[in-house]
């Protein structure tokens, strides 16, 4: 079974995303795991800086060569910074999603949603590591 | 429901394959990844485990005039050793399944390999529309690896002999292997050169790794079924459930040149015709996209008047092209190489260009 880093600082989502929060930003990403299932990514599909989104709907696609997922918002908010090099480099998704491969930054509107995800300990046993 | 699983389930496993359900069967999806699988089988030599097919004896005196009778292609031509790509129609006009019918034995004894997603509902429907021939289902007897690339003869030789390399294309010998015979076929599902080796169940894992450790310095690759795909979708070759199902005319799928209605009687084959008559409305393209998304299937394609003119029924990222090709059925009035159109992905419209396949062409030395 291959072993994935999963920072104990960082809110996971049932979907696979990590959020890593500092004051009110919000920093978001696909989780290792999330990567190993996709396998390949070759498309990435993120919103405009400004555009707003809301907790547990999508703000973006992820494709690999044989499925396409939604990216889910761990939190509401409004996207100040998108992570443009994704979109050139999908790749970046597999080879590196906690760091270089951050998809976007979210302003939270309000710190109680950061109670609906879980932290590491609940996203290791769903994925059962 | 349990998953079925090929006698080279350990050998995935340790290989560190990734597995997945597909069609009931335990399989690796890809072991190092998909699109370095993909270019090692176009340019070096790729093994795939295609166990998973299943495999109907038909034998007895009446064997030919039944496979005649279920088919759509000449079975008549065929000599021992000789096998052909072929269809199974339904009786309205659509199918049941594509296959391809090994001659054993002139007249009395042939080999059909099929989809493993059908081999219960072909099987059932063989036994119906029998004429008088023995049939059995011979699936869990069977192994199957396929051994597909510019150096997969080199290798096979090394394992089956040289009289590997004198199999002229769409042929196949059976070749001693242990103490027992394989059937070594000169076909395959990705526009390489190569074999697909039918093996008893009992000596498939011994022939998997005889293979892997002869190719070693040709630097063989195990192929999951991802890159498998994607082959064969560079090569536009059909895939059931894809561009053919119950419902298509085997020549709007562009397959006209596997059904004889001239040499013989068969299921459907009034129907097929009257609907060929009749005028087919839509027609099998390939198409390339102006764009990084995938037009995958079921994605429908518009005119850039907004009138819906088809559905895609297969869309992938081509690892030979770097581009995103799909296959499509599409209005007839658009089906001519160079056209342009869009495909609607996820409410966006993306424009696509008809282009002539097989997407990748085959060096001919």
């Amino acid at each position: 079974m291959a072993s994935f880093n999963i920072p104990e600082e960082y809110y996971y989502t049932k979907d696979h995303e990590w959020a890593q929060v500092d004051e009110n930003v919000v920093t978001v990403g696909i989780t290792e795991f999330a990567q190993d299932s996709l396998g390949e990514v070759v498309y990435v599909e993120l919103p405009e800086e400004g555009q707003k989104v809301t907790q547990g709907e999508p703000f973006g696609v992820v494709e690999s060569v044989k499925a396409v997922s939604d990216l889910i918002a761990p939190v509401s908010g409004t996207v100040i910074e998108v992570n443009a090099s994704m979109v050139e480099n999908p790749g970046t998704l597999n080879d590196d999603p906690m760091n270089d491969g951050w998809l976007i930054r979210i302003e939270m509107d309000t710190e109680k949603e950061l109670a609906n995800l879980m932290r590491a300990p609940d996203y290791k046993k769903l994925i059962k590591v | 429901m349990n998953l079925q699983s090929t006698p080279l389930k350990q050998e995935h496993i340790a290989l560190g394959a990734k597995m997945v359900d597909f069609a009931g069967w335990y399989m690796p999806v890809q072991y190092s990844g998909l699109r370095e699988e993909h270019l090692a089988c176009r340019q070096k030599v790729g093994l795939f485990d295609v166990s998973h097919m299943g495999e109907i004896r038909v034998r007895g005196p009446q064997a030919l005039a039944t496979v005649e009778w279920l088919t759509t292609n000449f079975a008549g031509r065929l000599e021992n050793g000789q096998a052909q790509y072929s269809l199974l129609p339904n009786s309205d006009g659509g199918l049941v399944d594509d296959l391809i019918v090994y001659c054993l034995e002139k007249g009395s004894d042939y080999l059909l390999c099929v989809n493993a997603s059908n081999v219960e509902k072909d099987f059932e429907w063989i036994l119906k529309n029998n004429r008088g021939a023995e049939i059995i289902n011979e699936s869990s007897d069977w192994g199957q690896i396929a051994v597909q690339g510019p150096r997969a003869l080199q290798l096979v030789r090394r394992v089956c002999g040289q009289e590997v390399e004198t199999i002229p294309p769409f042929e196949f010998r059976s070749l001693p292997y242990g103490d027992a015979k394989v059937l070594v076929a000169r076909t395959g599902y990705t526009g390489e050169d190569g074999v697909e080796i039918f093996v008893p169940t009992n000596l498939c894992v011994e022939l998997w790794r005889h293979l892997m450790s002869e190719g070693q310095d040709l630097e063989v690759t195990p192929v999951g079924l991802g890159a498998r795909d994607t082959l064969r979708t560079e090569m536009k070759y059909p895939l059931y459930g894809h561009e053919i199902d119950a419902t298509t005319n085997p020549y709007a799928a562009g397959l006209g040149w596997v059904v004889k209605p001239d040499k013989k009687d068969f299921i459907g084959r009034s129907r097929i015709l009257a609907d060929k008559e009749a005028g087919l409305r839509r027609k099998l393209i390939g198409f390339k996209v102006r764009d990084r998304a995938i037009a995958r299937q079921g994605y429908k394609l518009f005119s850039f008047d907004n009138k819906e003119i088809g559905l895609v029924t297969s869309g992938t990222p081509s690892p030979s092209l770097n581009e995103n090709i799909g296959i499509a059925y599409v209005d007839k009035d658009f089906a001519a190489i160079g056209q342009h159109f869009h495909v609607d992905i996820r409410g966006r419209r993306i424009e696509v260009e008809v282009v002539s396949t097989p997407f990748v062409k085959r060096d001919k030395n």
